[in-house]
Parts: structure tokens; C-alpha cells; sequence
């Protein structure tokens, strides 16, 4: 493409950083409605039990205290793509922290001494946290209602058993691929559940005014499901609900569906004309918030004598917690991702999520990707190294190049991506090959990784968008694909000004949406904004600019396909005409007038996308898309301690055309961050005696502070235009983060020989490896 | 109740506050000052650092009755002409910002480290930091930005 952009591809300053450094930006706790009521919430102490039952009585009647409500006072479920839970917990409680009552006051210690009175019986159950347990025959159902549940078609769960999905690929004929294998390679992985730890804990208002209309006030990724759920949930109408999203605190995917949204409506629709607010404390949101699934991992692979890969299984078995309602799609993207981005003409691959009694498991930036690529990432290196052959080389053999065919059996094309650039690319940023110095009594080598991941999102997921011209010869441009501090406010006003023909500064991006007057989007999840509402944004800009140029040409007296607009000027061969005199409608100097105000819309959904089959996985095309990329680490190990010291991580994603360079930077630096801190920091820890959370808060779940940072980080960019993405560019959000964790642990093997296989990589493993191999210092 | 003198971004306020009250509710809720933030009310994050008398504190740590007599600024301080402080447009002009929410301590931070020192090194504006979480940036883009405002030294 020659064409040269004025605001698409150019450096460009975020829309939203004035209203974020000066404190002006409001987050829902910001939100200060006079009378306001307090919510609070009462939870499970008990990991599985019966509730046998629940006294509110005294709750009630403390003075200030407005509403108590538990399960019978709205019996109802949630759920997105399977509908596994209730609002609050009914007849059994499923994991510690669970919704069991909640209440509104006048104040927030009001409410925490009425959350002291509530009484609630339990008759414990066996409760169960290990997944392969939990897939046994005889093992006690956590839900044994399975078989009575609503999933979205896509899903499959086993009736009568834990497994609330199970996908399968079965491709070509793995078995007799096997047989002819060179070498059989298998190894076994682990992946714990993590916490997001977006800044700002989970929050929501919600009023219910007296003619019955509700309100919602909501930190949340998804306004437009977040309205829809409600009103499946509470059997009300769409129109009953209007969801305002103010700015939100990052979300990482755990804001993705609806969270603490039904609570607080229920509270409020007890307390008519009153907000109800509900702040979750730090440690209630590290207990009680989704978190992502935990994963046990089997690859098993057969190499040819050459090092190609010709046969391989793949067996995923998801920690999904205790609910699923959103972890069962995590089950089926890593099912029909199953052998991460290499060509493999045999595979036999099973995703199971099963239920157990730890916190319910949920999207988490990468959905499944950064958990399957701690193992498969491991498994091209352990392969290489048996092989003996360079890790860069034997990747560059077994990737996906174009003709190759995925798991799914899609063909690769000169357009899905140029993953050979991205790892030649890294390859040359870090230095590989190049021996790094290490200090005394420490270890140093570079570790690679590689990642591909597609929009995990329902085939008929859409996006809408509307380009309001005004009187400046401006735009207003209004989405919903919400700002999580990802930059998409700033992506959309630079697709719109470089389709409308304005400069950046002539555009009101108007991205906090609010669902009475917002166009539609489905969710903004999966890195699938910047390419499916970017397109919504590009059409509806187009749709505005078709309209100006249709009445600019009977000003002209030409054709409309003549004219071009640039810089807000309307052109025609020598001709021109200012912008903001055709916006509102042309005046000729008679007064007469044609045309009117110019309000151009747009949506975008993507084409020919097939469910996967259920028996083998097959589709021709399952995602709308696939991002590339690779990532080098270069690692010190101190031989005393076994402590990491991340000298450098530099990544190359090819993610179409780049919006905004300094975006994409920004994504690829916080990615790489968020990828280290779950690489060698992070793991929720569950007491399996009691189901308890062990650390619930910030001093004793760490996540990466600045003095933790890699010491230099770099990020490059391949530009393989993706044909139907705005202007060429597709999404890059959470891929930054998938490699690094895989990435980490072969570094650490090719300066130390310690192998890690269970993340995270802390010092204390790494020391144990290197005391048994002697090594330590 | 107790009675409070104190100075807030450069007024001087008397106020009636509960015993109870810490200093970040009472910034928040009293004093209608919502850019400092809530992240954990544990100490552990920095998203709620302020500037009293010239140290940067997490609010969430001290009672609101502990400012009597003492000067006490909030990010709104640092725009409170409707121009831009230099913090700010180098945080903006680095990308130091993603979704925002640790930015206000941030700059606090920042703030009150070159007002201390106005030439700090990439160890002394780490350490400076280090009580300040984000979890979205990576840090890198914050450390340029915080470098690139102390250039010269005359941060003020
Ligand atoms: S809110 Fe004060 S340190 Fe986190
Ligand atoms: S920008 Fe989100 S926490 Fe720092």
C-alpha cells in the first residue's frame, strides 16, 4: 500500500491521557449520587455444601440498613455462554467466597455489622480441587444439573458428569503417524489460577427509579452483554436497563461479562429511587472475582528424522472452578488452537474443562493462549534440544507458513500472517546466538517463544458505530468497544479522521458508552476491537463522507466518485469547498439549500465463520483472524539464589496494519510485564483443607512492581495486511503477553539445565533444580 | 467529630471530620477530590499517594484528623490553572498512561520526587515508584516520561 495516511499509522497522543492525568477522569467509584446506599456482600465460607438455611431477621432490622436479599428473593441465573449459576447460591455453595446474601444501607459500616448478623447453615460436602479427580467416573458432581443447563451451541458438556465442555480435534491419522515417528517426545505441564489484579477493584451503581426503569453504572468491558444478561437474568425487557460505562480501572478480562452487576440491581430494586453502590474491597476481589482457569497439560509429539512434527497429541484439562458460564469458551479457543502456530498434519486434541471448588476461572487477557503456550512453547524447545537443533531453526521448520493447514484444518494464506518475519525479527533484536555475559556465580541465556492467537468470539458478534458530522466541519464518533486503558478511544478517532478526511483534533471521540444511545457492540474481549469496531468506525465514516461527497457533487455539477476530501476540504479537480459548509447541509447564495445534518453509520461483522465440528474439530475458517508473533528473553540466574534478573525482552507481533505506534508499543511493554509477573511471580494459592484463598492481597500476591520490570525492552512490528481489517490492522491486545512465561523458562533451561514445568519460575524452584544438578553456587 | 485546619492545592480549609475518617475518604467524599484513587486501602498499592508537606504518603495509611495544620496536595493541584504541568505532558506525551487509574499516585509520586531531587537517576526515580502499582503499562513509557520531565532540573 502506497497510499499515505494522515492520522492512521501516525504517533499518535492518547485521546483520554488529559482527563486521566489531571484526575478529571471518572471511574464508577467517582460517581457520587447524593443518598447513595452502600452494598455489601455476604459470602460462602464454605467451599461445597448444602445451605440448609438462611436467617436475615436480624439483619433487617439494624437501623439504617434498607434491603437483605438472598437467593429466594431472586431465584435466578447468570450465565454467558452457558448458564451454570445462580445470582446468589441456592440450594449449595460451590466455593469460598460465593454470593450467598447481600445488603444496602445508608452506610458502608451499617452494612458490614448487618453482613455480621446474617446467619447461614451449611452441611458441608466433599469438596474437590483437583480437575483429573474431578473427570473420574465416580467422582461426587459439583453441579448435577449439568445436563439440564442452557449452553450456546458451540459448547459441549458431558451429562452427568464434571466436564462442562469437552472439545476434540481429530485430525489425519495420529496413530499411524506415531508408528513412523523418529522420536516420541512427551512431557506434562502445569498451570496454576491467577488473579488479574486490574488497579481498580470491581464496581457497580445501579437505580431503580420509581417508574421502574434501572440504571447501571458499571466498571465493566461489555456494557451492551452486560444489559442483555440482566435482562435474561431479571426476565425483563432490554429497555428496562440503561448501562452507563464510565472509564474503567483495567480489566484484563475479568470485567468481561457480568460480575457483581446482578447484586447490585437486585439490592436496588429493593430500594426504589435510591443508587445503590458496590465497591469490592482488594481482597474481596482477589478471593471472589473470577481469576484465570488453571490448566494440566499433556503434549505428546513424534518428529520425523528432519525435526518436522508429524504427529502429536494434545491434552488440555481446565481448572474451571466452580462455575463456567464463560470458562467453557476458554475450553473450546484452546481447543481449536490447540497446537499453538505450527503445522502438525496429525493431531489428536482434547480441551476438557471440569468443575472443582476453587474460584470460578474466567477470560484472562490471552483466553487460554498464554496458558497452552507455557506448555507448548516448553515442548518446541524440549523437542529441538532432543533433536539437536536450534530452537529459532526448529521453529522456523514446523511454523505455520502459508499453505500450511491448522488444527482445524484451515489453510494458511500469504495474508494470515508472516510469522517466519516475526521470529527472524526477534531473533535478531536480542542477539541470538550471541553468549551474554554473566556475573559471578550466575547463568545467562536467551529463551524464545512464539504465540498465535484469533479472537475467541461468537461468529455473529458485531460491532456498530455512528459518525456524527457538526457544524466545524468535525465529527462526533460514537462505539462502544470500551476503553480498558488499551488506547481503543484513540484508535477509533484516528480511523475516523483518516477516513473522513479531518485531522485528529477535529474529532470528539465519544467512547464511554452508554447503552440508550450508544451503538451496539457485542464485547470489547479478544483483541477483536481494533478490527471489528474499527471497521463499524471506518464504514460509518465512510457512510458520513459517501453523504458530503453526494451533495458536494451537485455543487460541483460532477460525479461523486471524483471528488476527494482532504484535510477538511472538499475537491474537485481545482475546485474546493470547505467541510463544515456541506455538514449541515449546502446553502447556496439564493438561500436554498440541499442536503441536511450528515450522520453516517457503520457495523461490522465478520464473514464466513463456521462452528467448529464437534466430533473433529473441523472448520475452514473458525475466527475471524490470527495474530503472530514471537518473544526473546534474556535471563540472569544467580547460582546462590535462584533469582531471575530479565536483562532484556524483545518481541515482534505481526499485527497488520499499526494504528497507533505508540499504542502498540504500549500494549507490547505492559503485555511483556503482565506476562513476566504470571511467568515467575504469580499464583493463586487455595487451602485445600478449607477452600480458603491463602493470599488475598497485595502483600502476599505480588505482581511486578517497577524495580521487577525487564531491564530493556523492545517491540517491533510486521505489517501483513489482514484483507478485511480497517486499513489493514488487526488486534494485538493480549498476545503480548502469551509468549513470555515459555519464553522465561527456556532461557532459564539453556543457561542453567533446569527444566521448569509448572509456572511460576520462582527462585526457589530454580534453586531446588540447580541443587539437584549440582549447579548451584 | 473533630475541627481541622489545613491547606488543600494551595487553599487554606477548615473542615468538622469524624475520628474515624481516613485522609483518602475524606479527599474523596468530603472534599469532592476524586482524582486520588482507592487500590487496595492496605498501604500496598500507591494509588492513592498524595503530597503532604512535601512527602508523597498513601492517604488510605493516615486519619483525615493527622492534616490539621499541614499542607496537602492531590493531583487536581498539579492543572489547577487549566495548564498542564510538565509531569503530566510528559506522562501524556510518552504514553505513561493506559487506563489511567494508577496515574494520579503516580504523579504524585513523581512529583514529589523532583521537587526533592530534580535530577534523579533511573534507580532513584525506581525507588521513588516502587510503591506504586500499574498493572497495565509495563513501566517502561512512565520512567521515560518521569526522565524526560526532570530534564534541566527545574521541575518545580
Ligand atoms: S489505596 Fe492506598 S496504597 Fe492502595
Ligand atoms: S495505567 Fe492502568 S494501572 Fe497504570
Amino acid at each position: 500500500m502506497n497510499k499515505k495516511f494522515t492520522s492512521v499509522g501516525v504517533k499518535t497522543k492518547r485521546v483520554d491521557a488529559k482527563a486521566k492525568v489531571t484526575g478529571a477522569a471518572q471511574y464508577v467509584d467517582d460517581i457520587q449520587f447524593p443518598g447513595t446506599l452502600y452494598a455489601k456482600v455476604f459470602r460462602s465460607t464454605e467451599p461445597h455444601a448444602e445451605i440448609v438455611s438462611i436467617d436475615l431477621e436480624k439483619a433487617k432490622k439494624l437501623p439504617g440498613v434498607k434491603a437483605v436479599i438472598c437467593g429466594k428473593d431472586f431465584p435466578y441465573h447468570t450465565g454467558l455462554y452457558h448458564v451454570d449459576q445462580y445470582m446468589f447460591a441456592m440450594e449449595k455453595v460451590r466455593y469460598v467466597g460465593e454470593p450467598v446474601a447481600a445488603v444496602a444501607a445508608t452506610s458502608l459500616e451499617i452494612a458490614e455489622k448487618a453482613l455480621k448478623l446474617i446467619k447461614v447453615k451449611y452441611k458441608k460436602l466433599k469438596a474437590n480441587y483437583d480437575p483429573i479427580k474431578g473427570m473420574k467416573k465416580d467422582a461426587p458432581l459439583i453441579h448435577p444439573d449439568l445436563h439440564k443447563y442452557f449452553s450456546v451451541p458451540s459448547i459441549n458438556p458431558k451429562p452427568h458428569s464434571n466436564i462442562p465442555n469437552h472439545f476434540k480435534i481429530r485430525k489425519g491419522d495420529p496413530a499411524k503417524a506415531f508408528k513412523k515417528a523418529h522420536k516420541i517426545i512427551e512431557n506434562r505441564f502445569k498451570v496454576p489460577q491467577i488473579q488479574h489484579v486490574p488497579l481498580e477493584t470491581h464496581g457497580a451503581i445501579a437505580k431503580t427509579d420509581l417508574s421502574g426503569k434501572i440504571t447501571v453504572w458499571s466498571s465493566c468491558q461489555s456494557p451492551f452483554t452486560v444489559r442483555y444478561l440482566l435482562a435474561h437474568c431479571f426476565k425483563k425487557q432490554l429497555k428496562d436497563f440503561r448501562i452507563i460505562a464510565p472509564f474503567v480501572g483495567g480489566g484484563f478480562g475479568c470485567k468481561a461479562g457480568v460480575n457483581i452487576e446482578p447484586i447490585t440491581v437486585a439490592l436496588s430494586m429493593k430500594c426504589l429511587g435510591k443508587p445503590v453502590k458496590l465497591i469490592l474491597t482488594r481482597e474481596e476481589e482477589m478471593y471472589t472475582i473470577v481469576v484465570r482457569q488453571a490448566c494440566h497439560i499433556r503434549i505428546k509429539s513424534g518428529v520425523d528424522k528432519n525435526g518436522k512434527i508429524i504427529a502429536q497429541e494434545n491434552e488440555y484439562i481446565w481448572d474451571c472452578g466452580a462455575y463456567a458460564g464463560y470458562g467453557v469458551n476458554i475450553v473450546r479457543a484452546a481447543g481449536y488452537s490447540i497446537c499453538g502456530a505450527y503445522n502438525i498434519p496429525n493431531i489428536k486434541g482434547d480441551s476438557i474443562g471440569v468443575y472443582t471448588n476453587r474460584p470460578v476461572g474466567s477470560a484472562f487477557r490471552g483466553f487460554g493462549m498464554s496458558e497452552i503456550h507455557w506448555a507448548i512453547e516448553q515442548q518446541m524447545d524440549m523437542i529441538a534440544i532432543e533433536m539437536g537443533i536450534d530452537a529459532v531453526e526448529f521453529r522456523k521448520l514446523n511454523t505455520l507458513k502459508p499453505g500450511s493447514t491448522t488444527a482445524t484444518c484451515q489453510v494458511v494464506t500469504k495474508h494470515t500472517g508472516n510469522m517466519i518475519a516475526c521470529i527472524e525479527e526477534t531473533a535478531k533484536n536480542i542477539g541470538w546466538g550471541k553468549k551474554k555475559k554473566a556475573g559471578k556465580n550466575n547463568y545467562r541465556a536467551v529463551g524464545i517463544a512464539l504465540a498465535q492467537k484469533a479472537p475467541a468470539m461468537p461468529n455473529n458478534a458485531t460491532s456498530a458505530a455512528v459518525v456524527k458530522l457538526n457544524e466545524f466541519g468535525g465529527a462526533e464518533v460514537l462505539f462502544s468497544g470500551m476503553e480498558i486503558g488499551q488506547g481503543v478511544m484513540t484508535a477509533m478517532g484516528q480511523i475516523a479522521a483518516e477516513t473522513l478526511g479531518i485531522s485528529m483534533d477535529k474529532v470528539n471521540v465519544v467512547g464511554l458508552p452508554d447503552t440508550d444511545y450508544s451503538p451496539y457492540e457485542w464485547q470489547t474481549v479478544a483483541s477483536r476491537i481494533t478490527f471489528s469496531c474499527g471497521n463499524a468506525v471506518k464504514n460509518a465514516a465512510q457512510d458520513a463522507i459517501d453523504q458530503v461527497k453526494k451533495i458536494a457533487a451537485k455543487v460541483f455539477e460532477c460525479k461523486a466518485k471524483d471528488i476527494v476530501v482532504q484535510d477538511g476540504i472538499i475537491k474537485y479537480g481545482k475546485k474546493t469547498l470547505p467541510l463544515e459548509q456541506v455538514c449541515m447541509g449546502y446553502q447556496y447564495e439564493d438561500g436554498h439549500t440541499i442536503g441536511g445534518a450528515i450522520i453516517g453509520r457503520g457495523h461490522f461483522t465478520a464473514k464466513d465463520c463456521i462452528n467448529c465440528d464437534p466430533k473433529t474439530g473441523y472448520s475452514p475458517k473458525p475466527v475471524a483472524n490470527w495474530t503472530y508473533g514471537a518473544q526473546a528473553v534474556d535471563v540472569e540466574v544467580n547460582g546462590e539464589t535462584g533469582e531471575l534478573t530479565i536483562h532484556n525482552v524483545s518481541c515482534t507481533y505481526d499485527i497488520g496494519k499499526v494504528i497507533n505506534p505508540q499504542g502498540a508499543d504500549g500494549q507490547a511493554y505492559g503485555g511483556i510485564v503482565q506476562g513476566m509477573g504470571a511467568g515467575i511471580m504469580e499464583a493463586l494459592v487455595v487451602d485445600e483443607k478449607t477452600g480458603n484463598v491463602m493470599n488475598p492481597s497485595f502483600v502476599d500476591y505480588k505482581v511486578p512492581t517497577i524495580k521487577d520490570m525487564p531491564l530493556s525492552m523492545t517491540s517491533s512490528f510486521i505489517e501483513t495486511q489482514q484483507l478485511d481489517g480497517p486499513y489493514g490492522a488487526r488486534g494485538v491486545g493480549e498476545h503480548t503477553m502469551i509468549p513470555t512465561p515459555a519464553a522465561i523458562a527456556n532461557a532459564v533451561y539453556y543457561a542453567t539445565g533446569v527444566r521448569i514445568q509448572e509456572l511460576p519460575v520462582t527462585a526457589e524452584k530454580v534453586l531446588k533444580g540447580l541443587e539437584e544438578l549440582g549447579k548451584n553456587k | 467529630m473533630k475541627t481541622i485546619t489545613f491547606t488543600i492545592n494551595g487553599e487554606k480549609e477548615t473542615r468538622d471530620v469524624s475520628e474515624s475518617k481516613t485522609l483518602l475518604n475524606f479527599i474523596r467524599e468530603d472534599l469532592h477530590l476524586t482524582g486520588t484513587k482507592e487500590g487496595c486501602g492496605e498501604g500496598e498499592c500507591g494509588a492513592c499517594t498524595i503530597i503532604l508537606n512535601g512527602k508523597a504518603v498513601h492517604s488510605c495509611m493516615m486519619l483525615a484528623v493527622e492534616i490539621d495544620g499541614c499542607d496537602v496536595e492531590t493531583v487536581e493541584v498539579m492543572s489547577k490553572d487549566g495548564n498542564l504541568d510538565i509531569l503530566q505532558e510528559k506522562f501524556i506525551e510518552h504514553n505513561a498512561v493506559q487506563c489511567g487509574f494508577c496515574t494520579p499516585g503516580m504523579l504524585m509520586s513523581a512529583r514529589a520526587l523532583l521537587l526533592s531531587n530534580p535530577n534523579p537517576t533511573v534507580d532513584e526515580i525506581k525507588t521513588a515508584l516502587e510503591g506504586n502499582i500499574c498493572r497495565c503499562t509495563g513501566y517502561k513509557q512512565i520512567i521515560e516520561a518521569v526522565s524526560d520531565a526532570a530534564k534541566g532540573g527545574k521541575y518545580e
